[in-house]
């Protein structure tokens, strides 16, 4: 599976993903082919419904909160570039800051970039506010104990 | 007795001076028994009493130094402080050079040594299966190439390198005259050049680095064996033949044999892991004896590969990797508790006593022969070409590797390069008579195995502080860092499993699938194949299905209003995390906050009241959530430890959160079937929960308490016991009759088709038509759906730009957007209640064994699945029960 998934993958398709997320030839190959193989129903891109058929992310409290990230403003499909952009703000920040290019876009795994996505998640309503309802909300799933020591800080 | 070893006390001198006299009479004991055995000759009457020292002296003087090397460890061990700065292991060591002394001192002789039989035999065998039966299988095998590498190429490299550089300074003259010839040195260089497993996990296992880190050492040192093996066997014979008549085919041999040797010992041990898991398949009548098949059989594939000539060390830790899934499947949760200490007390004793011994082997001036450049360039050399092998490798797989290995890692894992006892094993077997130098041999690799485990054991802790190794440490972190912490554990593991990142996926599929199709079916008792993987795979399945069809309902609805409930939303663990059936307090709550809403006007003290009484539910939620709370995968990835047992976090969790769900099914299948008094059970069940809790709580392993009570239940409420299939003691024949009690009451309304399943709907609605009066039922919230999909392409906008804060006001009857959502999911058509359920029957159907007895349980199970009022959609009931 692996070979095919790496040959049906364009080289100059390639190049570009490698230029905007920053991941490694092997890393992308590798990740192609768990696209393809979460890829039901093989037409190039994953709907929500792909992601939910993780088994471990359906035990995962936040895990449809992930699965909604990996999707723009109203849609209900993603490309692999979409998907690789999105797991690029998981990389690792690169510390040695050579940046090659300074005029040309923030790459996606700076720590700027890191921090707006995560406000992402916890920004249900995209008004650009975590209200405390929210933060709740993600918290709430996550651990009560530290829910409760908000609301009694409050 | 050993207390003149622990640094502190100023009573040190005293006891030390105890300890002479005692272990100075040991020997004299031994003279003294010659006495009566004369004695004994010359009467020839009977007597009463008589002192048969030789007769008990082998096994006595065992038994003395395993009480000795025990007490030790105790004595280590009451001193916090010592022990975590100072590795066990060389503690060992020193009070092995002690004893030694003490002994040596007293008879001049040194009696007691490290033999390379006993070793091989007796004190290895615990310890590697000890490893491969414990072994993190997902972790080694999702690191597997890079072990492999380690373990192969990086053992040769030092081998080779070790051993020309040792010989080139030779030739140059430094070491002065010695009868070495090349080959000695490569045999020198490919039995010094093996990362030793007990000495590696004896100081990894006090340094806690990270975990990948851990495996990679780790397993590299069990691993090497096969090759240290072979380039021993190989030196070792062509130095027999003499170097002249090693001809080209010997080396093609030697290359080959490598492969055999690896591969057989492999072989070998996953064919006897086949067999143990076979016979621990069959032995429900004979629970008393389980641990000794996986004792004795484990150990006869280490006896049948080394009588055969394979790697005993291979064939063992593969034995131990193979049949744990299986073994402890099939095996009682008493025998499996008895495995598991039994084993760790035989590996943790048997290194004591190796370490003991290397301390006491060391003290025979026989064996020493000094050569300052070779014993000092010899650990130059191995360090140096450690770091460098290593170096080179980790270039070559970070080409290739998903996570990456640091410089750091690098620097930890060429000084973690620890020697130990097999090198020391290796040596000893050499032939005096073929190896010239062998007491030259001896000594160095005795001074290469002390400097390892004693100075890179003390010091490699405060380089891992130095160089701030990731480590897996724990310290109290602060509130917010815990709170945001846990949810980007989370993240991170759902990207991880997006991502797939965590092994060899595709691999891994292929391979469970083949081992759900044959092996488990071969391998392991029916009962565990179903209450293991089969039945929570189904359930998982079930619960994504059913997660999805909602979501559709929903779309055919035209409206996702239901979506944005902000209480359930982002559930998309349907099931999992439902909280228990309608618990007393929440009903109790409900009650309260409806009194306050209907008769109290006054808008603040209102607001006050409710908010005590959130308070409340808060509490009542935070106990719920912290039962249904399972924590990120990242908390709970533990390590391999010799010394301590860690119960498998997740399984238990697995069981638990399906244990819980499925009676809580149960239960409501049966109060809206059989009309029992909801409160009532409820009540019962929150007090049985409890009750279990505590019990769980303490005591470490929560499994084996839990038998009685659920045994007791299972009798009282036979239909309950599908819920806890394993708990019950002679399970596999009281589950049977639980399902066919099932599936007796299946009869009636479901049957195999989907429609008949369908109509099994109605006969329930006029049962629990009046629950729908009571207020757990009115309150339920109006939504559905716990897959939250809040950007789902809808033709809904106005409900999509409603403002979040429904949150809080879905929970309070008062709010008026959630009241206008009730009725309507009301008037949600039967139809697509009934068209989801008879769906999830289908897909049932897939999932199933083609075993017809137990299917119909399933479709019950199934069926029991919308118990509430037929009109509401699947999920209602879980809803209904939230008390969020």
């Amino acid at each position: 599976m692996g070979s095919r998934a790496s040959t049906l993958l364009r080289d100059e398709e390639l190049e570009e993903i490698k230029k905007e997320t920053g991941f490694s030839h092997s890393q992308i190959t590798c990740l192609y082919s768990r696209f393809t193989s979460l890829d039901k129903g093989e037409n190039g891109t994953l709907s929500r419904e792909d992601f939910q058929r993780i088994p471990e992310l359906a035990i995962n409290p936040l895990g449809d909160r992930i699965i909604n990230a990996f999707f723009p403003e109203g849609e209900d499909q993603v490309n692999f570039r979409g998907f690789m952009r999105t797991l690029a703000h998981f990389r690792p920040i690169e510390d040695n800051e050579k940046s090659k290019d300074v005029n040309g876009p923030e790459p996606l795994n700076s720590r700027s970039n890191k921090l707006h996505f995560a406000f992402r998640l916890y920004d249900l309503d995209k008004d650009d506010k975590i209200s405390r309802d929210e933060l709740l909300q993600v918290l709430e799933k996550v651990d009560v104990e530290q829910k409760m020591s908000i609301q009694f800080l409050h | 007795m050993w207390r003149g070893e622990s640094p502190g006390p100023s009573w040190g001198p005293l006891l030390a001076l105890v300890l002479v006299l005692t272990l100075g009479g040991l020997p004299r004991v031994g003279g003294f028994e010659e006495e009566p055995g004369g004695a004994h000759g010359a009467s020839q009457g009977f007597q009463v009493v008589t002192f048969k020292w030789h007769h008990v002296q082998d096994p006595y003087i065992i038994a003395l130094w395993i009480l000795v090397a025990s007490l030790a460890k105790i004595v280590f061990h009451l001193s916090h402080k010592v022990t975590s700065v100072v590795p066990e292991s060389a503690l060992l060591i020193v009070l092995g050079l002690v004893l030694g002394g003490i002994v040596w001192a007293a008879d001049h002789i040194a009696s007691f040594t490290l033999t390379p039989t006993v070793f091989f035999f007796y004190l290895l065998p615990p310890i590697v299966l000890d490893a491969g039966y414990f072994m993190p299988n997902r972790l080694f095998f999702g690191n597997l190439g890079t072990i492999l590498l380690y373990a192969v190429v990086g053992t040769v490299w030092n081998a080779a390198t070790t051993g020309l550089s040792l010989y080139g300074v030779f030739l140059s003259g430094l070491m002065g005259e010695l009868q070495i010839g090349l080959l000695d040195f490569l045999l020198f260089g490919s039995l010094i050049a093996a990362v030793d497993p007990v000495a590696v996990l004896a100081v990894f296992e006090e340094v806690h680095v990270n975990e990948v880190l851990f495996i990679i050492v780790f397993g590299e040192s069990l691993l090497n064996d096969a090759v240290t093996v072979v380039l021993y066997n190989v030196f070792e014979s062509f130095v027999t033949l003499g170097g002249d008549k090693v001809t080209g085919v010997d080396c093609v041999k030697g290359i080959v044999s490598f492969f055999v040797v690896s591969l057989g010992g492999t072989l070998v041990g996953v064919v006897f892991a086949f067999l143990l898991s076979l016979v621990t398949r069959f032995t429900k009548h004979v629970r008393i004896i389980e641990p000794g098949f996986v004792f004795v059989i484990s150990y006869l594939s280490y006896l049948t590969s080394e009588m055969l000539s394979l790697s005993a060390i291979l064939a063992i830790t593969f034995c131990g990797i193979c049949c744990q899934k299986y073994v402890k499947a099939n095996i009682s949760e008493q025998s499996a508790t008895t495995v598991r200490y039994t084993m760790k007390m035989l590996a943790s004793g048997a290194e004591t006593i190796i370490f003991m011994f290397l301390g006491i082997s060391a003290v025979d001036p026989l064996i020493w022969t000094w050569n300052t450049a070779f014993v000092l360039l010899t650990l130059v050399f191995i360090s140096v070409y450690r770091a460098i092998g290593v170096v080179l490798q980790t270039w070559i797989l970070n080409r290739y590797r998903m996570v990456q290995l640091e410089p750091i890692d690098q620097v930890v894992m060429s000084y973690g390069g620890l020697r130990g006892a097999v090198a020391y094993a290796l040596v000893v077997l050499l032939d005096e008579n073929k190896v010239k130098e062998k007491n030259l041999f001896v000594s160095t690799t005795i001074i290469v195995v002390f400097f390892t485990v004693i100075f890179q054991g003390l010091t490699i802790k405060p380089l891992v502080q130095w160089l701030k190794v990731k480590r897996s440490e724990q310290r109290e972190p602060k509130l917010n860092e815990k709170l945001h912490g846990r949810a980007f554990d989370h993240i991170l593991s759902a990207i991880e499993d997006i991502s797939g990142q965590i092994g060899h996926n595709y691999l891994r599929d292929k391979w469970s699938n083949f081992d759900r199709k044959f092996l488990s079916k071969v391998l392991m008792r029916r009962s565990a194949q179903k209450s293991r993987d089969r039945i929570l795979n189904v359930f998982h399945e079930l619960n994504l299905k059913d997660a999805i069809s909602y979501v559709a309902e929903g779309e055919r609805r035209g409206s996702l209003a239901f979506i944005r409930s902000p209480s359930t939303d982002n559930m998309v663990n349907v099931d999992f995390s439902t909280p228990r059936p309608s618990t007393v307090e929440a009903s109790v709550s409900y009650l309260l906050r409806e009194n306050v809403s209907a008769v109290c006007l006054d808008m603040q003290s209102l607001e006050q009241r409710r908010r005590s009484i959130r308070d409340t539910e808060d509490m009542v939620t935070h106990h719920t959530l912290q039962q249904y709370l399972y924590k990120p995968r990242q908390e709970y990835k533990h390590l391999y430890s010799r010394h301590e047992l860690t119960p498998n976090e997740n399984e238990k969790q697995d069981k638990e959160i399906f244990h819980r769900t499925m009676r809580k099914r149960l239960e409501s299948f049966k109060s809206a079937k059989l009309g029992i008094n909801q409160n009532k059970k409820a009540a019962k069940l929150y007090k049985r929960e409890r009750a279990q809790k505590r019990r769980n709580s303490s005591i470490p392993n929560g499994k084996l308490p839990v038998e009685s009570p659920v045994h007791n239940f299972t009798i009282k409420e036979k239909d309950l016991e599908l819920s806890d299939p394993e708990e019950a003691p002679d399970y596999e024949a009281e589950t049977r009759g639980g399902i066919e009690f099932l599936a007796s009451v299946a009869k009636d309304t479901a049957s195999d088709s989907p429609a008949g399943d369908t109509g099994s709907d109605t006969p329930l609605i006029g049962h629990s038509s009046p629950r729908g009066g009571s207020p757990a039922v009115s309150q339920q919230p109006p939504l559905p759906a716990r897959l939250p999909r809040p950007h789902a392409p809808s033709p809904a906008p106005p409900e999509n730009a409603a403002p979040v804060p429904a949150a809080r006001s879905s929970r309070e009857p008062g709010a008026g957007p959630t009241q206008g959502a009730g009725p309507e999911r009301r008037a949600l058509p039967a139809a697509h209640a009934r068209s989801a359920a008879a769906r999830r029957v289908h897909s049932r159907r897939s999932f199933q064994r083609p075993r017809a007895r137990r299917r119909p349980a399933l479709l019950k199970l199934a069926s029991l699945q919308p118990p509430g009022p037929a009109e509401l959609p699947p999920h209602a009931l879980e809803q209904e029960e939230t008390p969020l």
